[in-house]
């Protein structure tokens, strides 16, 4: 409960839309009950043979239902999807704005795809969750509650009749509904994952495991999960059944018990004649609002899950804020650390233990270790990305601490070693690091990076899409489009972190080589795994298991 | 189909004793209970074939599934072992898990509501005329404005729902893209802008499908009107014609009841379209991947346990799809404890002499032969067992490092292994793993990077018992001090082996006893000077 009231104040629903939404889903519902009672009512009265002027108002009600239901639902419908968009909307929104001051420093995971995805996708999933999960039951109470009342106000006993029956139907039954996928839910959506990864190891592999002669042992294993997932699936399917049965029994039994006691009543001279037909047709369509129960019940379980992993991960406090008084933006192109310490909060050992070295301005120094040994952690102590447990970093003449995130970023610009491509042109992924820019500084910061000819090559030039649906660059032209918008930003101090990661040894000389070069005078930190470059710069630090192993040449 | 006759009559049944019962105490006539019991009996009846419908239509829905995924299994690991790349491998993976929503839509619903449509209408009009003619005859000329209108604005909208939908996976994977690249943005103190633009790219997008939505929903909305409508004409028209006398109550109540019905099945039909059209679509797609499964004689000779050379003599073969051949007149001779590299451009046919020896391919024209044996004959299960093979990019599995290794080859030793990763320069990327040989790697675990995922590669293939070595392109993605391990480890490979290096740096192919360059499709033997990749 506490999930949810969280979830639908992050979403901000409009007001105005949400009553429209729950009045028009209950008005459309209600507009059907009313056409079939009315209708039964306007056929018990005539078989009376009255005057026909006495039927005239209940003739036009009966076709103001007629009209009225289509149009009231189309509406409904309209007024449903436009409110899932713009929760949608806003949840994106609302996420986005918890989870960007995380970034990376308490999320470092999310360098893993799939959970990345799965976030999204949770975000997304979102868009259900009032008009799928919340709005449903609301309608039903409304028009189960005024359905009830009429009923009553004829005959109290097909009033009870009718709210018991609505009650078994709309809560009961998405009871039952709800616990049978509390059981098997998550073993089903285990199964499907585990069946999904499965196929994909299969699907890539399948030629290494035919020749490995480990085919049989694969297929095997798949044919196992599938019968997993059948019986899980063949069970699903049993129960959907018995809910979907058990609610037109429901409600053909309520039918019946408001026949009997209507005829009861007319006998007992309790009730007048011409409305049995017409309470019987009203019960008969107030069931309309109990059917989409069960399902919001599944998707309310659902979207909540959802929404609890999210709000797990936004709840964390983000590793850096801003101070309360910053200080001035430094000036002075140095960066000092003096024993710097750090450790990650879920990991035993420490990440970067007493790390004291200086980066004096104009100078370039390399810092070397094997992945693991903390260099990408002081890369993000040097942008602010994360704050030291002990030591301090200091940019200029001030400790990084005192200064916005906005201004150290400002000052030391970081090539990333994830140089991410967005999905759209070349040139809007350069001027990314500084919108002001334009088209001429552009044109510079990719002629800097060595990646001009090759972007004026290409048919589109540097209006080339790229990135996830664009067209496929190379490692090594990635790195120069990143290495571009590095230029672009130009900051006092720039780190190259792992530029020549995955890139072959002839790419990755000559990229080094065109980086430091065209830094020519900057202060700079080049962190790296690998010999590239090592003979252009001042000063190697040399860093193992968090340490600084032994003072530069 | 007989559900669906079974259902059809049951709702005439319920309709008429529903009229009798009302009828019965409009005229202050006592209850029979017989005619409660009938009716609660229908309705039980009713609801035992909606549950029918239900639940058969979803086992169905998952066998078929299930059909299609061992039917893949058989085609992509068995008939034709084919590798598809990481995204295509997702996308055909969910297609054959959770496409199953989408049949069940199909199955459990579409279907059976297909059935009702063609029954119920039929069968309504039939009931009524035999109770009364006239309002027969009012729904007779309500009843085609359906299809009419149905068609008008389906076709009309169809197309542009479609592309709405494209259009929201766009904007969803516009979303994931920025919180993809996250990081960056913040590196460049671009965070906190995107926020706006998140918003308004999902605002556009929203008033844009309303526009669409108002349109497609008219059908719907029409299909609606000429439900209520048609209930509205009918109970108006028998009210007046009660008044006049010229019909029975209880007929026209049972008129009343069934006019409504006759257009439910359509209205569901209408509302499960785009869903089931989906889960059908996902079927076909993985129908399309297993179909016309090759055949291919399995030969049963035995394997020559020592051979001394393999030889592939004018071996063509067509290039599928495209036309033209890779392979054409090529010879090739690789003895035993002989290093052969094989060089030239991508798209040459490197890969394609690989799958031959590895009898993942069989060759056109020509032949392949051991010890003077055709490699077709020979039991491929026995002769894959005797290849080691690094492919062009290989694969982890989700498991151990440990098992990663030993995969195909349970009688490994610890000792070897060991001895196979430090040959592979794999040592050390196990020794900065959490928990060593027993960590876990693969799909949902932790990932190794290209060159990480090649030196394992590399490992498992050193710690198989083989005679032959096929390595394709075994340095790519690798940094200079790693790529030198593998070949000073391919220059010492035993005596005994015989080894086919697809090679693109002219380094490594220098490692070779022998360099071939494949052109045109046919083999060239070059000294070890004029090797130009």
């Amino acid at each position: 409960m506490r999930t949810l009231r969280e979830l639908l104040r992050i979403a901000r629903l409009p007001r105005a839309r949400v009553v429209a939404s729950v009045s028009l889903g209950s008005l459309s519902v209600l507009l059907g009950v009313g056409l079939l009672s009315i209708a039964g009512y306007v056929i018990s009265r005539a078989a009376e043979h009255p005057p026909i002027l006495s039927l005239t108002v209940a003739i036009v009600a009966v076709r103001v239902c007629g009209i009225g239901r289509p149009l009231a639902r189309y509406l409904e419908r309209l007024e449903r999807h436009d409110l899932a968009f713009r929760v949608l909307a806003r949840m994106r929104v609302g996420f986005f704005r918890k989870i960007e001051p995380l970034v990376p420093g308490r999320l470092p995971e999310l360098r893993r795809g799939d959970l990345l995805a799965a976030m999204v996708g949770d975000i997304d999933a979102m868009q259900n969750l009032f008009v799928l999960g919340v709005a449903p039951p609301i309608v039903a109470l409304v028009t189960g509650a005024i359905s009830v009342a009429i009923a009553t106000a004829f005959l109290p006993a097909a009033g009870i009749v009718l709210a018991v029956g609505l009650l078994i139907g709309g809560i009961g039954i998405p009871s039952l509904a709800a616990f049978s996928a509390r059981r098997t839910g998550p073993r089903h959506a285990a199964a499907r994952a585990e069946m999904t990864t499965e196929l994909v190891d299969v699907l890539r592999g399948a030629p290494e495991l035919v020749v490995l002669g480990a085919a049989e042992q694969a297929a095997e294993t798949v044919r196992t999960l599938d019968a997993e997932l059948v019986h899980l699936e063949r069970r699903d399917a049993l129960m959907s059944g018995v809910v979907e049965g058990l609610s037109t029994t429901v409600s053909g039994l309520t039918v019946a018990g408001v026949l009997v006691v209507c005829a009861t009543a007319i006998a007992a001279g309790t009730l007048d004649r011409v409305m049995v037909a017409s309470l019987a047709l009203l019960a008969m369509a107030s069931f309309e609002a109990v059917v989409p129960l069960p399902a919001a019940a599944s998707v309310l379980r659902s979207t909540i899950a959802s929404g609890r992993r999210l709000l797990d991960i936004t709840g964390q406090a983000p590793s850096v804020v801003d101070p309360s008084d910053p200080a001035d933006a430094p000036r002075d192109p140095a960066v000092t650390l003096e024993q710097v310490g750090f450790g990650y909060a879920n990991e035993e050992s420490w990440a970067l233990h007493d790390v004291s070295f200086r980066l004096a301005p104009g100078r370039k120094v390399a810092l070397v270790g094997r992945s693991g040994s903390g260099k990408s952690s002081l890369a993000a102590l040097m942008v602010r990305f994360l704050d030291p447990d002990s030591g301090r970093v200091t940019l200029g003449a001030t400790d990084a601490r005192a200064l916005r995130q906005q201004d150290a970023r400002s000052f030391v610009t970081l090539d990333a070693q994830e140089a991410y491509l967005f999905s759209t042109t070349i040139r809007e992924n350069v001027r990314l690091a500084k919108p002001s820019a334009d088209d001429a500084e552009i044109e510079r910061a990719l002629r800097r990076a060595q990646i001009w000819e090759w972007v004026a090559s290409l048919p589109d030039g540097w209006d080339t899409f790229v990135g996830e649906e664009g067209t496929m660059v190379s490692g090594g032209e990635r790195r120069r489009i990143a290495l571009a918008r590095t230029f672009l930003a130009d900051g006092p101090v720039i780190v190259f972190d792992e530029p020549t990661a995955h890139l072959d040894q002839e790419t990755a000389e000559r990229l080094v080589d065109d980086a430091l070069h065209a830094t020519e005078g900057r202060t700079v930190l080049l962190i790296t795994h690998r010999p590239e470059g090592l003979d252009a710069v001042d000063q190697i630090v040399r860093l193992r298991r968090g340490r600084v192993e032994q003072p530069g040449r | 189909m007989l559900f669906g006759l079974f259902a059809t009559i049951a709702l005439l049944i319920q309709a008429t004793l529903f009229a009798s019962i009302v009828a019965r105490a409009f005229q202050h006539l006592p209850l029979r209970p017989g005619e409660i019991i009938a009716f609660c009996a229908v309705v039980i009846a009713r609801a035992l074939f909606g549950a029918g419908f239900e639940a058969t239509g979803r086992r169905a829905a998952a066998l078929v599934m299930s059909d299609l995924r061992m039917s893949l299994l058989e085609r992509r690991l068995f008939d034709m072992p084919t590798a598809a790349d990481g995204a295509e491998a997702g996308e055909i993976a969910t297609a054959a898990v959770n496409g199953v929503d989408g049949l069940e839509a199909y199955f459990a619903r579409y279907l059976p509501q297909l059935v009702l449509a063609a029954l119920v209408p039929l069968a309504v009009l039939t009931w009524t005329v035999a109770i009364d003619v006239t309002s027969a005859a009012i729904m007779v000329v309500t009843l085609p404005l359906i299809p009419l209108f149905m068609v008008l604005i389906g076709r009309y909208t169809e197309s542009k729902t479609r592309a709405r939908w494209s259009a929201l996976t766009r904007l969803s994977n516009h979303f994931l893209d920025v919180i993809r690249g996250l990081p960056t943005l913040r590196a460049f103190n671009r965070g906190e802008a995107q926020a706006g633009r998140i918003e308004e790219a999902s605002e556009a997008y929203r008033r844009m499908t309303m526009e669409t939505l108002r349109v497609s929903f008219l059908s719907g909305a029409v299909l609606d009107l000429a439900a209520t409508l048609a209930t509205a004409l009918v109970a108006v028209t028998l009210g007046v014609r009660l008044v006049e006398g010229t019909v029975a109550f209880r007929p026209a109540l049972t008129v009343l009841l069934l006019t409504p019905e006759l257009y439910v099945p359509l209205r569901s039909l209408a509302a499960q379209f785009h869903v089931s059209a989906d889960g059908l679509a996902a079927a076909e797609k993985i129908l399309d991947l297993t179909e016309t499964p090759q055949t291919r004689r399995l030969g049963t000779d035995r394997v020559p346990s020592a051979w001394q050379s393999l030889r592939l003599q004018d071996v063509s073969l067509e290039n599928v799809g495209r036309g033209g051949k890779v392979l054409d007149g090529f010879d090739l001779t690789i003895g035993r404890g002989e290093v052969v590299a094989l060089v030239g451009p991508s798209g040459a046919g490197k890969s394609t002499v690989a799958a031959l020896l590895l009898g993942l391919r069989s060759p056109d024209g020509g032949s392949i032969t051991v010890d003077g044996t055709d490699l077709a004959s020979l039991d491929l299960r026995g002769w894959r067992a005797d290849v080691a093979w690094v492919p062009q990019r290989p694969s982890v599995f989700r498991g151990s490092v440990r098992d990663n290794i030993a995969i195909g080859n349970p009688s490994v030793t610890a000792s070897e292994i060991d001895l196979a990763s430090r040959a592979a320069g794999f040592d050390e990327v196990v020794a900065e793993l959490p928990r060593g040989y027993e960590t876990h790697i693969g799909e949902g675990a932790r990932g190794l990077s290209a060159g990480e995922t090649r030196r394992l590669a590399f490992a498992r293939a050193l710690a198989r018992p083989a005679q032959l070595l096929i390595l394709d392109e075994p340095t790519a993605n690798l940094d200079a001090e790693s790529a030198e391990v593998i070949a000073a480890s391919i220059r010492g490979v035993d005596s005994e082996q015989a080894v086919l290096l697809i090679a693109h740096s002219p380094v490594l192919a220098r490692s070779a006893d022998r360099i071939v360059r494949i052109e045109n499709g046919r083999a060239i033997t070059l000294s070890d000077e004029a090797v130009v990749p």
